[in-house]
């Protein structure tokens, strides 16, 4: 058995909270650079140019990639042999979002629905939590914007529905997205298990880098059919019209009751700012 | 792309009528910021007949909620927020004399309605860009609703604001006319 003092999370959640809205990951500025370098609208390729120039700026800066911080999401893989001692494994993770959040001088974007009150320092976070084995915590940080989430939903299909149903789903619904996702966007796609799974796979199979591919052949050639219909649509990046509205689709899929289909679809904007770290 | 037109604001009509959706604009002067809650807090206080923190008249509102300023700086990262949030609120805004609105994304046809009634432009700045928009922002002040935060509403004086018109007053909607120049069939959506 191995000993974690809870103050470790807190600080590795800080830590990534605040590297999460600085420094988008590389693999992003090399997507916007491809899609720049191939978008046949001049306006969307004086977008992609912009946001290229955006993570300069926010790296050189240290200043936020985009104003929307985010809702704080963990999902964090718990080895069985860690004994998490000093507190309460909840409280440690939104002290790690309270200080990363006011530390880095970050949006505090989380109120109460009713009275809209905001809570102040951008708690509670959302925790998925998994125990797995070993004696290691691993911690996935995703600053998930609010203007993307709205864009986001379950479905409960027919099982006749079949996989044009979701082909039909997904892109229709990008379709009716249209420009408020901040596109290009990256689509993550939940199929399967219950209703609550969809959704949670939907957002998880978000955290997969942009260029790994689906170690299911059959997701990994979904992924590019719905990749290449979305993009047909002709909103291109912010919506002005041209190819890149999508630079990625990640699915993950989960078995289902024999009644359901359920499909969720969890939209991410370019801010797509997910971070890791092994404990 | 168009040359860039330049404007200062507070707007008038005759710039209102010289903006075309696609032209490409940069905004000198006074920009105040809304969001959700400030625009249901200005409404309430139309409504009750009470004096607006703001002028309306000529105004351009632009819809943020920046990061906290960092020491040496006037503001935090700024881009704009979705703008179809603001449409309950938005043609009451416009009826009182808001000639400009930054944001992002579609507008209802209620807005698009009274942006041709009214005379009024509806622009987008880039999504996201929240790092770099912050760099053509000069000063910010607090000067209503300080409780609600990131939400409370801003005076900015901006330099060469850089934003697109979407909407303007002759009922052109860019959103619209550059998709479909772009749509390739696909048997996966359908048009609305």
């Amino acid at each position: 058995m191995r000993v974690v003092h809870v103050d470790t999370i807190t600080e590795a959640i800080k830590k990534l909270a605040i590297e999460a809205a600085y420094y988008l990951n590389p693999e992003m500025i090399k997507a916007f650079e491809n899609a720049r370098d191939t978008e046949v609208s001049p306006i969307g390729k004086a977008v992609l140019e912009e946001l290229i120039e955006n993570t300069r700026l926010a790296k050189e800066e240290k200043i936020p990639y985009c104003q929307d911080t985010g809702f704080a999401v963990i999902f964090m893989e718990l080895g069985q042999e860690v004994h998490l001692e000093g507190g309460l494994l909840e409280d440690a993770v939104n002290e790690g979002v309270r200080q990363g959040y006011s530390e880095g001088l970050l949006r505090k974007s989380i109120c109460d629905p009713f009275t809209r009150k905001n809570t102040g320092d951008n708690t509670p976070a959302v925790l998925h939590l998994r125990l797995v084995e070993g004696d290691k915590i691993k911690i996935l940080f995703d600053a998930k914007g609010g203007g993307c989430e709205n864009m986001s939903k379950v479905v409960m299909l027919k099982p006749s529905d079949g996989l044009e149903g979701i082909k039909r789903l997904v892109v229709q619904h990008c379709y009716e997205a249209a420009a408020n996702p901040c596109p290009p966007v990256v689509v993550g796609v939940g199929i399967g298990g219950t209703m609550e799974m969809a959704a949670i796979l939907a957002k998880k199979a978000l955290l997969r880098p942009l260029e790994q591919e689906n170690e299911d052949p059959e997701l990994a050639e979904l992924e590019k059919k719905l990749l290449m219909e979305i993009n047909k649509i002709g909103y291109g990046p912010q919506g002005l019209g041209g190819r890149w509205y999508a630079l990625g689709v990640k699915i993950l899929k989960h078995p289902c009751h024999i009644a359901s289909l359920p499909v969720a679809i969890n939209l991410d904007c370019h801010a797509h700012r997910h971070k890791e770290i092994i404990i | 792309m168009s040359n860039v037109i330049k404007i200062t604001t507070p707007m008038d009509e005759e710039v209102v009528s010289r903006l075309k959706a696609g032209d490409r604009v940069v905004i000198d002067g006074i920009l105040y910021t809304a969001r959700d809650t400030a625009h249901k807090r200005l409404i309430e206080l139309i409504e009750k007949g009470e004096p607006l923190p703001i002028e309306l008249k000529g105004a351009v509102i632009y819809y943020v909620g920046p990061t906290p300023a960092p020491p040496g700086r006037p503001i935090g990262s700024a881009g704009p927020t979705t703008s179809v949030r603001m449409d309950a609120y938005a043609p009451k805004l416009i009826e009182h004399g808001v000639k400009g609105m930054i944001g992002k994304g579609p507008r209802t046809q209620p807005v698009k309605d009274a942006i041709v009634k009214y005379k009024a432009v509806y622009f987008a700045a880039t999504g996201g860009a929240g790092a770099l928009l912050s760099k053509r922002i000069k000063s910010a002040r607090v000067i209503a609703f300080e409780d609600l935060g990131p939400e409370a509403i801003r005076e900015l004086v901006v330099e060469e604001f850089p934003v697109v018109v979407i909407n303007d007053s002759d009922g052109n909607d860019l959103y619209l006319q550059n998709r479909k120049q772009y749509a390739m069939p696909s048997p996966y959506y359908s048009e609305m």
